[in-house]
């Protein structure tokens, strides 16, 4: 298992998770973008900083090939993406029954 | 790589150890699933307030940006466990593992106390339908990390008692695999739950 | 003081009924007796030692089997009485309360505590051996999954006679399902006794997925694996991204009902329509789990009793593969009719009807196999042909199903009761029969009788067909699902007649195959070849029954049929290979599996009644029990060289 990181890394990862903590939370909180943009700007910050969880902590790209870890997490993605598109998908008829 | 017959000793056990970690990588994914199915239970049922209390009059910023910080130090903090375990210095281990734990015990109590708050003012789970999605996806990740602290708690004695193994390595591994996990988690809930909560 | 125990007692069991109480009687003789025969013959040492503690894949599969044959009954006990109830128009047999008990108990069963456990047991049996392993990934979890289920199966099977069983279908929806129109403790039996039972079934799924793709002998590359292995592989994905979701769902209700939620009531903004969506998206892959398996075993019996290989190995795969992620985005078409909207049904329906086309691929491969073969009509094969006509004419009404348009016709009407069962039976209950048959002398050591088993062949199929064609066409005339009775004036009494009488010849098919199973274990002919089909895979080159560490000696595998091209190399080589043993490295038994699963059975029960400390203690345990295994340090051990050689021996095999 030659995936031991570095304290580098380590301390990079940890600043990057700061930052794309902090801007989402002064955008929101200053009123600064039209609605739709700041949803996207945030959820993509987030995303960011899942990837930043992934390289920088959990070393995903270490690890021993073949890289089944890689491949169930993207299935994976895949999959929540169509849980929580789809259901939002589907139960859009659901703003009229409130 | 398949399994090979003769080997026993430090390769065979070796062999299993990186068995366990992937797996215990599958098992990850499989929690992402069930985060996702609260996830999109939430976002389905988030305006669904019944004409009464919202979110944004109980999130309080101080509150959840503080569990942010502290469950993304303890993040860190356990990284730094696991540095010092490849260095096969233990006492720096054990240090930073109980730091994060008490990190992770801090997170605990404060979205406790967040709750036991929301509960007083007249936001209970039996609110509205936004409220039973709110405490339950909230809490689900709150019982991961308790969870969590249990079992951590349980390696630092099998560290103490067995010191640095390739069976505890692996133990330590897992178990700061599932922390920064849970961290990942709660980026999703700080930002979805919590920012737009207060947008 | 006696008051309050009566009326305790009076709502705690179920009373009034005398066919219940009848199980009273019949469960409590049973204990007694099971009590009985092992004290008498001093066994508990024996059953804790090599059954309840045991993590030997071979052992937790035959627990599965045998576990499932028994739900089978159960299952098909309910089969009957609903047909009886439906023979005939008005007649009251069964109450409209107990006709939707049976229902509900009734698929929850098949589905979950009949097939689940069925497929887990093939998995369980077959998978380690073809791949040339002496256990799977995770031997201690094995043994979790199997208690698991076998506590959860024991927890909604309880309900039937304390509490009331769950009377809302076999996937429960709200507003039904809620704490408002169903307050017993019956739904939260259905609900921990699966809620239990599936987390056993995703540690098995990840479990399976591990041991396929680290566990194989050396030289066994991904595209050299049997088919069945492929199959197990393809379905343990789906149930691992599936069940997470199941869990939620049913977790979902239980806060409704427990904490007063208002997820999915009529009131505080629920949605009752979101647990349909979400009940689904773990639903609708779940019949491929288990149907994924059956396919797998079709294909190795095709090539075996065709004495071919497989045509069309790579589709094959690529099949199953595409099936496995395809079927997670099908779900909408079991509520086409709940007002989505237009969009999201066409999206849906396409789907639905894409993932037609694998399936198609796979049967037009075991046509051709077939083609120019040897073929021998076994019993495996003659199920594998009964299977074929059957599920492409499911398989073909479920493609009538996904037009959006026409289901709005379809849809809980008896053409979908039809359907169903159609896949159902006609693909996995024909194809696990198929592979009970199959693998049963490599399970036991002797085979299964030919001319009972043509009788019970017969049987089940004359009564499929006369049970479930006239569904169809009762659909056609406007009969809908779940109702106790009709009037008889709809018309719909002569179909429903013939179609009882086809049920009776299916519960007559599993009474010639008990009496096969008990006549097989005192008049079978014992096979002591260990490859009585000659075979082409893994399983076939070691003794039946296996030894404990299945292979002595791991071989070393260079392309697809192993034992196959083995067999064939030492024919033409005619060299007696001597085979270097090593100490074997293997599990050590654990009883925390059966006393965790205990622990969770007391939790479940404790939840069901809202009794609090009870479930406070059960979870507690499970928590003590995971605990216990974490500071195990000793779990495993080495058979020694001495014990693996004269075990070789004794069967036969030199060393």
């Amino acid at each position: 298992m030659e995936n031991h990181g570095s304290l580098k890394a380590y301390t990079i990862g940890f600043i990057f998770s700061i930052i794309l903590t902090v801007i989402p939370l002064l955008l929101v909180l200053n009123h600064v973008l039209a609605k739709n943009i700041l949803l996207a700007s945030i959820l993509g910050m987030a995303v960011l900083q899942f990837f930043v969880q992934l390289f920088f902590f959990m070393h995903i790209k270490d690890g021993e090939k073949p890289r089944y870890n890689v491949m169930a997490l993207i299935l994976g993605i895949a999959f929540v993406i169509t849980i929580v598109a789809g259901s939002i998908w589907i139960m859009t008829f659901n703003s009229q029954v409130q | 790589m398949a399994y090979a017959t003769a080997h026993h000793g430090e390769h065979h056990h070796e062999h299993d150890e990186e068995i366990k970690v992937m797996g215990f990588w599958l098992f990850l994914v499989t929690d992402c699933i069930l985060f996702g199915a609260l996830f999109a239970t939430y976002a389905v049922l988030v305006n669904h307030i019944a004409g009464g209390l919202t979110g944004k009059e109980f999130f309080e910023v101080p509150g959840f940006v503080s569990e942010t910080f502290i469950l993304l130090t303890s993040s860190f903090t356990s990284g730094l466990a696991v540095l010092s375990m490849h260095k096969g210095k233990i006492k720096p281990l054990i240090g930073w593992l109980i730091v994060t734990l008490l990190l992770g015990v801090c997170f605990v109590g404060l979205e406790i106390h967040e709750f036991q708050t929301m509960v007083h003012e007249g936001a209970t789970i039996s609110t509205s339908a936004f409220f039973t999605a709110f405490y339950t996806l909230v809490s689900t990740h709150g019982l991961h990390v308790s969870v969590g602290i249990i079992w951590m708690i349980s390696i630092t004695i099998q560290l103490k008692r067995y010191g640095i193994t390739s069976v505890t390595k692996r133990k330590v591994t897992i178990i700061s695999l599932y922390w920064h996990f849970l961290d990942a988690v709660w980026i999703f809930l700080y930002t979805v739950v919590y920012l737009m909560g207060v947008m | 003081m006696l008051d309050k125990l009566k009326d305790f007692s009076s709502h705690f069991f179920v009373t009034g009924e005398p066919m219940i109480y009848g199980a009273d009687v019949a469960i409590l003789l049973t204990l007694a007796g099971i009590i009985f025969v092992l004290t008498y013959l001093k066994k508990w040492k024996w059953l804790w030692r090599e059954w309840l503690t045991t993590v030997d894949h071979k052992k937790i599969g035959i627990m599965y089997m045998l576990s499932s044959l028994l739900m089978l009954f159960r299952g098909g006990v309910d089969a009957l009485l609903m047909r009886m109830q439906l023979a005939f128009p008005q007649w009251h047999f069964l109450d409209s309360n107990h006709y939707n008990e049976i229902f509900t108990t009734h698929g929850t069963i098949m589905i979950l505590f009949m097939a689940m456990p069925l497929m887990f047991a093939f998995f369980n049996i077959v998978v380690p051996l073809q791949i040339g392993a002496r256990d799977v990934a995770y031997p201690f979890l094995n043994a979790v999954s199997f208690w698991l289920f076998f506590f959860g199966a024991m927890l909604f099977n309880l309900s039937f006679v304390i509490g009331g069983s769950p009377d809302a279908g076999w996937l429960s929806y709200p507003p039904l399902s809620g704490m408002q129109f169903s307050p017993g403790p019956g739904q939260d039996f259905y609900i921990w006794g699966i809620q239990i039972s599936g987390i056993g079934s995703l540690a098995s799924g990840i479990n399976f997925i591990m041991t396929i793709l680290k566990m194989r002998a050396p030289g066994m590359k991904l595209m050299h694996m049997p088919l069945f292995t492929w199959s197990v592989l393809a379905s343990c994905i789906i149930i691992i991204f599936a069940f997470p979701v199941l869990t939620v769902t049913l977790a979902l209700l239980f806060i409704d009902r427990f904490f007063d939620g208002h997820l999915f009531t009529m009131t505080g903004g629920g949605n009752p329509i979101m647990y349909i969506n979400l009940i689904w998206m773990w639903g609708h892959p779940e019949v491929y789990i288990v149907v994924l398996p059956a396919f797998g075993i079709f294909s190795e019996i095709v090539a075996t009793f065709s004495q071919k290989k497989i045509f069309g190995y790579k589709s094959m795969v690529f099949s199953m593969m595409i099936i496995s992620v395809l079927s997670y985005f099908t779900w909408v078409h079991h509520f086409f009719t709940m007002g989505a909207g237009a969009n999201v049904n066409v999206f849906f329906a396409i789907t639905t009807m894409a993932i037609g086309i694998p399936t198609g691929v796979k049967v037009f491969n075991w046509l051709f196999t077939m083609f120019r073969g040897r073929i021998q009509m076994t019993q495996p094969m003659l199920w594998t042909i009964a299977f074929i006509p059957c599920f492409v004419v499911g398989g073909a009404t479920g493609v009538m199903l996904s037009a959006a348009p026409a289901d709005y016709q379809y849809h809980n009407s008896y053409f979908l009761v039809a359907h169903f069962h159609q896949v159902l039976i006609g693909g996995v209950v024909f194809g696990f029969f198929a592979g009970l048959y199959y693998w049963w002398p490599k399970m036991f050591g002797f085979k299964l009788n030919d001319r009972l088993g043509k009788w019970a062949f017969w049987t089940w199929n004359i009564g499929f067909y006369l049970c479930f064609m006239p569904q169809y066409a009762l659909g056609f005339m406007g009969m809908t699902r779940r109702i106790y009775t009709y009037d008889f004036d709809m018309g719909w009494g002569p179909l429903n007649v013939i179609s009882t009488v086809g049920a009776f010849f299916m519960g007559i098919g599993f009474i010639f195959q008990a009496w096969q199973i008990l006549h097989g274990i005192k008049y079978g002919e014992r096979d002591v070849t260990g490859d009585p089909w000659n075979g082409r895979t893994l399983e076939w080159s070691i003794p039946s029954p296996p030894p404990h560490y299945n292979f002595a000696v791991i071989p070393t595998v260079t392309g697809q049929d192993a034992w196959w091209t083995i067999k064939e190399e030492r024919k033409k080589k005619k060299a007696k290979e001597t085979a270097a043993f090593s100490p074997i490295h293997m599990p050590k038994n654990s009883g925390i599996p059966f006393i965790m699963s205990v622990f969770w059975f007391i939790a479940g029960f404790g939840l069901t009644f809202h009794w609090v400390w009870v479930a406070i203690f059960g979870l507690t345990g499970v928590g003590a029990c995971l605990l216990a295994r974490s500071f195990q340090y000793n779990s495993d051990y080495y058979i020694p060289v001495d014990e693996v050689r004269h075990t070789e021996d004794s069967v036969g095999r030199v060393g």
